[in-house]
């Protein structure tokens, strides 16, 4: 599928392995997108196709109820850059206050503007979500984005791919969140670098399509380039309606050629892992790379058990940041944050399965939790649900989407040597605000966890 | 882009596994437009104390390495994040040249837009150049003839990309190098959008 996908998109080869890559998407967020279209502009030419291209305001946004783009003033000035460049050259915003407006990777698959079959590119490691829908989708840096947008192309090489079977049925209390982070700790934070993973195996067809999108998400925390699901009719049922999906006979076409795709079961891979699902429980990570993985029941690891001096070291440093002892379990350590967001798990499944914990229940009183649906649309569904009352009757703060506590580039961040239990994807240090302690786990996990005022499972 | 041809100096040994760009600049120091003094946040977190004052014990503070040009990393160095800041932090810093087993996908990518070079080296070969790091010790870093000449004199081949390796030693812009194929790409849209409008 992969092979198919790319081989439509070579435009030319350019020698030495290189092909040039058609795009039929590029994605803006306003960290980067307002800089890269002005580069475009500087160096005299024009995007020639701003119809393929979209912008969200996401990364440097408040979350505080009520936010305008004043709220953060630094975000404001990126933001209206992306507003004056988007104008003069054509390009779709979503902006602050829009109906569409949203985490970047979260939109994307919600407005139907990534379709199966299609190559896509954003100026963003987490691009690879977008794979789910079983298109080829990929991050990159600045200066590729500038190129990408004064092009619609990119010279790539044909990277080497990774596929993962999940076979068997999902344990009880176990989401796309726990599959994928098992994973990383199995096969390591670069297992994939540089590959396109393909995810498949009956627990893989079982999923929805927004457990599909989580499952991708983190391809880029094992190294990888693109994350990918062949699209069935999972896929085409979520698609179908959507904003920017194909009409009518397009529409027809679109779905005779969609259904073309899967992979074929010769298909060959770089690399093949099996993985079955009994042996997947709630995960819960306890250090600063995504590999530093557990179930949530698990301990710390003590650095002598480590495989060389390197990781050895790399332990005890996390462990000493993270402010865990060796060998200490994991449940029950005392939580002071809870952050269910981000373009990993914010979407309506994921509010839905964290509001099914609250019901009746109140968040313990020393814990500051957060939710910050993915998008303008999550948030009316969720409220026209009335999982909005369930978080807030908790004692959850219901926010504004974006990125929000993932990244803290939006002047709220979780305060230094404070310990936060968070569905997001990056456990680095400092990701989550200067000394913040990161636990990667699923939005069950993190409910349980922000009731109990510690890190819980969430059968228990 | 900054052409590189070769480059000699002290070689900053930061053998951690992992190191995610991130670390390498914090979010918050690329809110502002420009790359100006963001060599100065490079490794933030590490190079400055909680007061915002100088950390004297991490290395790249340190005698011989402040202001090195060659970095030695652990595997997946510059791993994470997309943030091409994080080479513009390193460039910044001085470092033209990071000498790793492995790297971050899109950070390597990155590298070869701005010349600076990510060499691939087995990690017993970073492991020896470091060991050999100390007050009077420097490493060459040649392009031209792909190859690490360590501080006992030691030369160790790497192999670059042709196509990179071209465009680095030349400083060639990409968007012009896209360009060349204006023709194919004009073809290219005609049939695809013919044969499959909804993409
Ligand atoms: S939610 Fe986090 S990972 Fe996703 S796009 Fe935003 S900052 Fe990146």
């Amino acid at each position: 599928m992969f092979d198919r996908i790319w081989d439509r998109h070579v435009v030319t080869e350019m020698g030495g392995g290189w092909d040039l890559l058609w795009l039929d998407r590029i994605l803006l967020h306003d960290l980067s997108g307002g800089r890269a279209l002005r580069e475009v502009a500087e160096k005299g030419l024009r995007i020639p196709h701003p119809r393929r291209v979209f912008a969200m305001a996401d990364h440097a946004v408040s979350s505080a109820p009520g936010r305008t783009a004043a709220s953060f003033p630094q975000g404001a000035l990126l933001l209206e850059s992306l507003r004056a460049e988007c104008a003069a050259q054509g390009v779709t915003l979503f902006d602050l206050g829009s109906a569409g407006q949203g985490i970047v990777h979260v939109v994307a698959p919600e407005q139907a503007i990534v379709l199966p079959g299609l190559t896509l590119a954003c100026g963003d490691s987490h691009t690879c979500t977008n794979g789910g829908v079983g298109a080829l989708a990929f991050g990159i840096g600045a200066s590729e984005l500038a190129q990408a947008l004064a092009t619609q192309c990119l010279p790539q090489r044909r990277p080497g791919t990774f596929r993962i079977r999940f076979e068997g049925a999902r344990q009880p209390g176990v989401a796309a969140k726990d599959m994928i982070l098992h994973a990383i700790h199995r096969f390591g934070a670069d297992a994939g670098t540089g590959m396109a993973m393909e995810y498949a195996g009956s627990a893989v067809r079982a999923l929805s399509l927004e457990q599909r999108l989580t499952l991708c998400n983190l391809s880029i925390e094992i190294g990888a380039k693109f994350g990918m699901v062949a699209p069935d009719d999972t896929t085409f049922e979520y698609l179908a309606g959507r904003p920017y999906a194909p009409q009518g006979r397009d529409w027809d076409a679109a779905l005779a050629d969609w259904r073309s795709l899967p992979s074929d079961p010769e298909a060959r891979f770089t690399r093949d892992e099996a993985i079955r699902m009994e042996d997947i429980a709630p995960q819960c990570s306890w250090g600063t790379s995504p590999e530093h993985g557990a179930a949530v029941t698990g301990r710390a690891p003590r650095p002598e058990e480590a495989r060389d001096a390197a990781q050895s070291a790399a332990w005890k440093a996390a462990l000493d940041y993270m402010g865990l002892e060796p060998g200490q379990p994991l449940l029950g350590t005392k939580v002071d944050w809870v952050f269910i967001g981000s373009c990993t798990n914010s979407r309506i499944e994921d509010l839905r399965e964290a509001a099914a914990m609250l019901r009746g229940r109140r968040v313990a009183e020393h814990v500051t939790a957060w939710v910050v649906p993915g998008s303008a649309a999550v948030k009316r569904q969720a409220e026209a649900e009335g999982l909005h009352r369930l978080f807030t009757d908790a004692g959850f703060q219901w926010r504004e989407p974006g990125c929000a506590l993932c990244v803290a580039a939006n002047g709220e961040a979780v305060p230094p040597g404070a310990r936060c239990v968070s569905t997001s994807n990056r456990n680095f240090v400092g990701r989550q605000g200067t000394g913040a302690r990161t636990h990667l786990a699923s939005p069950a996990t993190a409910a349980a966890s922000a009731l109990a005022g510690a890190i819980a499972d969430p059968r228990a | 882009m900054t052409p590189f041809t070769t480059v000699t100096g002290p070689a900053i040994p930061w053998l951690k596994p992992n190191t995610d760009t991130d670390l390498i600049i914090p979010i918050q120091d690329l809110l502002r437009p420009g790359r100006e003094g963001l060599g100065e946040r490079c490794f933030a977190r590490l190079r400055y104390r909680p007061d915002g004052s100088e950390d004297p014990d991490f290395i790249c503070n340190r005698p011989p390495w402040r202001g090195a040009p060659i970095l030695l990393a652990g595997e997946n160095f510059g791993c994470g994040s997309s943030r091409e800041g994080a080479v513009w932090a390193l460039m910044g810093m001085g470092v033209r040249a990071v000498i790793a087993p492995s790297f971050g996908d899109i950070f390597f990518a990155n590298c070869f837009q701005n010349g600076l070079l990510p060499v691939a080296l087995p990690m017993e070969a970073v492991r020896r150049l470091a060991e050999g790091q100390g007050a009077n010790a420097t490493v060459t870093v040649d392009l031209e003839r792909e190859v690490v000449i360590g501080p006992d004199g030691e030369a160790i081949a790497f192999r670059t990309d042709p196509l990179r390796r071209a465009a680095l030693l030349e400083g060639l812009d990409g968007t012009g190098l896209i360009l060349r194929h204006a023709d194919a790409i004009a073809a290219f849209q005609a049939r695809a959008e013919g044969e499959r409008p909804w993409q």
